[in-house]
């Protein structure tokens, strides 16, 4: 099978967005020890042995938007990202698998560095992603941040993951929010929105509700956790919510949203734990890349490990797998 | 076995079997098992097999333990029991360390054995049973280590016999075990007939640890082997099981001066508020009636849910049903596992079709469950009326039912519409509500935005006809321990009241106009129902004539104290004002009832008043002190322990000391907030019934203290049988505290037998009274934003 099939497949209508509508988040309640009761248990009550183990965490990378966001990021350093996106996995390890083609979901970059992945990745079918709008604080005058989107997009970037103005958040403002979020959207054209919202910023599991809520209305085709340089990024608990969250969404509107949590999630272990939480909560349709994106950097390589010690029984070493 | 490329596609969580190789071969190193008798084991005589539900292949053979083989094991606990409490406490909690230890180091062990004897998910045994019941013996290694300090002056019980059941039972022989060890008792131990092999695993690691002999004795077998412990010379019966089976060791052990704990069955109310989060009660409803297959005591069985959420609740607990997975409960993907028995399936199908006949829907998981091997398909039913089989019967497998309510009131109302109080589960974001409704459920154990939370810190245990005694935390421990001996005193017979005129002996002394006692029912004196009135005589005398109280007095009173709803919700301050106020009255007239008194032939009338006016004095300081406490369980959660009054108590007075034997019985009572129904002395209740204008006077709110004279223990029966009485304190004949026992499992009230004594004494009074008229209930609290 191609297991690339569905990669950025566009399966569904892309989300229109809607009015804002405070009274679909305003009175949420979000009971925060019961939702960790569940993030807790969902990796205790379910887990994936042997063949299944390697096909999850396969599916993993298929998900995974392959991230480099350092100051010291260079042309040269996203070349060889982009090569690890096209070729995830050393050949013996495809082939222990019985797999012929996988590449990572997207790769995901700063905005001057999306030349350069586009042409690493021409013909491999691999999306760039490209975080805009002031990443990683957001706090740019708006005309500024729209224009960055308007670069990204201009180019070569199918995606952008835009952040959003936490103080939008904490002051309640949700018109504000709401417009910007709409703002970026229509900036992005056809290149999808991935709304990063900070959770760890936004601190409450209800104010995660609600933002996420307000960034849906506003046209995100997926809602992502952070930026990776909060203090605290993607949680399960804040995952939950999130997912939560969509599925309420797409049950008023009929809108899939795709949801990605990003920063922190480094192991294999981590790539199972945010699957099983999918397929739990969401279902299998949001295992597929169209939908459902790990925003990593150096999970990739355990993933890598772990399947290499799959296919041969030994415990692997880093250093014979290509750097991503 | 599929490919990668083929998982891919079905994104399939695939098989992830616990291997059970240690423990098969355990299983078959030793194939037939004996009881643990004083340190060794026996030979098995008659065997029975105990088999895997999940598969229903025979594990092993175990010994049905006989009358003689409790005999024995009695016997060996008896001989060590001088000798274990003699241990220091922290020689006994070193003991209790080396066992939790092991425990610990035998988990994955422990918890496979478990499964396969059981049938639960090894999710639940690896992450839930087995780490409870190490957390249970360290606990308790604390308690034996403070003991003397805690418990000043308290002694061991003795010999327990325990009896426990097949749903948790590695942890339920904890809760039996732990506590009774660290008070300095030795047990003898009944595991369930479907799951004896954890507690024969158990008395293995007693061995491997050298645990001086006959301190832990197991004897394995079925009810008759139960049976024979209860009737064995033991100190004391705890029993976690039906409620049924603790109705009939209730009515066994009533005059044996058994001490007595129960736990029995529940029919929990899962109560969902329209603030609550509703995703979030879902999965509280995962854990709560489709944890364990159901098979959990305080499972919250009845889902009631505000009318404004119920479409959409019951919506999401339909889809939610979906993704459980049902099946092998060795598999870590297991959800629900095999339910424990054969006969235990047959009880749930049954009880499940009969509620559908009854007209309820039954919304049922449909994964496919494994063709062989034990298995229920996890579900709930709604359009279920409340007389339906299912509303009201305990089913103890994975179906709950799921009814609406319109107000927090009616949701109070329906949750308490049970005959049973162990449990109950309170969604809501609102703290208001949540502990509102926390405060007004019967139940002795209530979880808010939670559900089936367990610690050893904190206390388990039931209202109502899920029996009484509670497990964990310091009130636990104190049912392993005994209280400091009163000094009993024979009380003065009382002769059989007579009705008919007594002309040969005229009471008119100085008195110049006649008075009548009638009986004091909900604030106002009362004509008794039978028209008839006894007469109270003394030093050959008559000195009045009494009011013949009957049965139907008794219901009437029992009414009118349940009317007097107000008292337990009064502060402990208001309370105390009362109680201040009565001792003042009293006070203003010490002089008359001094008079009464004497003319009753009492022997110290002035003390006696006066030590009444202390003792008001007393328990008015009490009310607003005598208080709860947070118990320190997990991180994130208050659990708070709140000693509850019962609500409506019986109280039969002893004969003796008219007055401060009455008031040392009612006054601790209604201190507390219970309202009473009291039988004065039969001998002389004139003392009681002038009382009735002190209350009056005291601002003591109608209905809180009734008064029935007449023949006590005829009048006491009829309190111990009433079911709308929650508990029931005796003082009087041996021959009446087993009557009071016996007539009191109708609807298992809880039972205070105490001797007569000298009311002026250091036994007269104390928090021995107040810890028996209240019950704790323990409010779990998880917060965090």
């Amino acid at each position: 099978m191609q297991a690339d099939a569905m990669a950025h497949g566009q399966n569904s209508p892309r989300n229109t967005g809607v009015p804002l509508q405070a009274d679909w988040f305003d009175h949420v309640a979000v009971n925060t020890p019961a939702a960790e009761r569940r993030a807790a248990t969902l990796t205790t009550r379910r887990t994936v042995k042997k063949e299944w183990q390697a096909a999850w965490l396969v599916n993993a990378i298929r998900c995974i938007d392959l991230t480099t966001l350092a100051g010291d990021d260079t042309e040269d350093r996203v070349r060889r990202l982009c090569a690890k996106a096209a070729r995830p996995l050393a050949d013996h390890i495809m082939s222990g698998l019985g797999i012929s083609r996988l590449t990572t979901g997207a790769v995901c970059v700063y905005p001057t560095m999306v030349s350069a992945a586009v042409k690493a990745l021409r013909g491999t079918g691999i999306p760039v992603a490209s975080v805009a709008t002031g990443f990683p604080a957001g706090l740019m005058p708006l005309d500024l941040r729209l224009a960055e989107i308007r670069y990204a997009v201009d180019q070569g970037a199918e995606e952008i993951d835009i952040v959003i103005t936490r103080a939008h958040v904490l002051d309640g403002n949700w018109q504000a929010l709401y417009d910007e979020v709409a703002a970026m959207r229509a900036a992005c054209g056809a290149a999808h929105l991935k709304a990063i919202l900070a959770t760890g910023d936004l601190k409450t599991l209800r104010n995660v509700y609600k933002t996420s809520m307000v960034a849906m209305q506003a046209g995100a085709d997926f809602i992502k956790t952070s930026t990776g340089k909060e203090g605290v990024n993607a949680t399960l608990p804040v995952s939950l919510v999130m997912a939560r969250a969509l599925r309420d969404y797409g049950a008023r509107t009929g809108f899939r949203i795709g949801f990605k949590p990003a920063g922190g999630m480094k192991s294999a272990k981590d790539a199972i734990a945010w699957q099983i939480l999918m397929k739990e909560e969401l279902g299998n349709d949001w295992l597929r890349p169209d939908l459902f994106r790990l925003g990593a950097s150096s999970m990739l390589a355990d993933i890598e490990r772990q399947l290499e010690h799959h296919i041969t029984g030994r415990y692997a070493a880093s250093s014979r797998h290509a750097l991503a | 076995m599929p490919s990668v490329s083929d998982i891919l596609q079905t994104m399939d969580y695939g098989p992830a079997p616990e291997a059970t190789g240690e423990v098969t071969a355990w299983l078959k190193a030793r194939a037939s098992f004996g009881h643990f008798i004083d340190g060794a084991f026996t030979k098995p005589a008659k065997s029975f097999t105990t088999a895997n539900p999940a598969t229903g292949e025979p594990l092993a053979k175990v010994a049905q333990g006989s009358a003689a083989d409790i005999a024995a094991a009695v016997k060996a606990a008896r001989a060590a029991q001088p000798g274990w409490a003699k241990l220091s406490g922290h020689g006994r909690a070193k003991w209790l360390y080396a066992i939790a230890r092991h425990i610990q180091k035998r988990e994955r062990f422990l918890s496979v054995l478990e499964t396969l004897d059981n049938g639960k998910p090894i999710r639940e045994t690896r992450d839930i049973d087995i780490p409870l019941v190490a957390r249970h013996f360290y606990h308790h290694a604390g308690w034996a280590e403070m003991l003397a300090e805690e418990f000043p002056g308290a002694k061991p019980v003795g010999v327990c016999g325990q009896i426990i059941p097949w749903n948790f039972p590695l942890l339920m022989l904890a809760w039996k075990i732990a506590p009774a060890l660290a008070a300095g008792n030795t047990v003898v131990l009944k595991p369930a007939e479907y799951t004896p092999l954890t507690a024969l695993a158990f008395a293995e690691i007693c061995a491997e640890i050298g645990l001086p002999k006959g301190v832990v004795n197991i004897v394995t077998g079925d009810g008759e082997t139960g049976a024979a412990l209860v009737a064995a010379e033991v100190d004391k019966i705890a029993f976690t099981g039906s409620t049924e089976v603790g109705r009939a060791i209730r009515k066994a052990t009533a005059g044996t001066a058994k001490k007595l704990t129960l736990e029995l069955g529940g029919k929990s109310p899962f109560v969902v508020f329209a603030d609550a989060d509703l995703d979030g009660a879902v999965e509280g409803v995962v854990d709560a009636i489709w944890f364990n297959q159901g098979q959990v005591c305080c499972a919250g069985s009845r889902i009631l849910v505000q009318e404004a959420v119920a479409e959409d609740f019951t919506k999401r607990l339909k889809k939610r049903l979906k993704t459980l997975r049902v099946g092998d409960p060795l598999d870590k993907s297991t959800d629900v596992g095999a339910i424990v028995d054969p006969v235990q399936l047959t009880r749930i199908r049954d009880l499940v079709a009969q509620g559908e006949a009854e007209g309820a829907e039954l919304h049922q998981s449909d994964a496919l469950l494994p063709p062989t091997g034990c298995y229920f398909a996890p579900g709930f039913f709604t359009n279920v009326a409340p007389a339906n089989v299912v509303s009201e019967v305990e089913i103890f497998g994975p179906v709950a039912t799921l009814t609406s309510f319109r107000t927090p009131d009616e949701a109070v109302e329906l949750a308490n519409n049970t005959r049973y109080g162990l449990a109950a589960s309170i969604w809501s974001e609102n703290i208001n509500l949540a502990l509102d409704v926390a405060g007004k459920v019967k139940a002795g154990v209530v979880w808010v935005n939670a559900t089936n939370i367990f610690d050893a810190a904190a206390g388990f245990g039931g209202y109502r006809e899920s029996g009484f005694g509670r497990e964990g935390g310091r009130e636990g421990l104190r049912e392993y321990l005994s209280e400091p001996a009163v000094k009993a005193k024979a009380e003065a017979k009382a002769e059989k009241p007579d009705a008919a005129p007594i002309p040969g002996a005229p009471s008119k002394g100085a008195a110049p106009i006649d008075r009548t006692a009638k009986l004091y029912i909900g604030g106002a004196q009362k004509r008794p129902d039978s028209g008839y009135s006894y007469a109270v005589m003394a030093k050959g005398r008559e000195i009045g004539l009494a009011g013949l109280g009957n049965r139907k007095d008794i219901r009437n009173a029992v009414e009118a104290a349940h009317a007097a709803k107000g008292w337990g919700g009064a502060t402990g301050h208001n309370r105390a004002q009362v109680l201040y106020c009565l001792a003042e009255n009293l006070s203003a007239r010490e002089a008359e009832f001094a008079a009464t008194l004497k003319a009753a032939g009492v022997p110290n009338p002035a003390g006696e008043v006066a030590a009444a006016i202390q003792r008001a004095f007393y328990y008015a300081a009490q009310a607003d002190k005598f208080d709860g406490a947070v118990h320190s369980t997990k991180s994130a959660h208050v659990t708070l322990a709140m000693p509850e009054p019962f609500g409506v108590m019986g109280i039969a007075c002893p004969n003796d000391a008219p007055l401060l034997g009455f008031l040392s019985l009612v006054l601790p009572a209604i201190a507390m907030g219970n309202r009473v129904v009291a039988v004065p002395s039969q001998s002389m209740p004139l003392v009681a019934t002038d009382l009735y204008q002190v209350f009056d006077t005291s601002d003591l709110p109608g209905g809180v203290v009734n008064i029935v004279t007449g023949p006590r223990d005829e009048l006491a029966k009829t309190l111990a049988q009433h079911d709308d009485v929650a508990a029931m304190w005796y003082c009087g004949s041996p021959e009446g505290a087993q009557m009071v026992e016996a007539e009191s499992a109708g609807n298992l009230k809880v039972t205070w037998t105490l001797a007569n004594r000298d009311w002026m004494g250091a036994d007269g009074q104390g928090r021995a009274f107040l810890t028996r008229a209240t019950q704790v209930k323990n409010i779990w609290i998880p917060y965090g934003e």
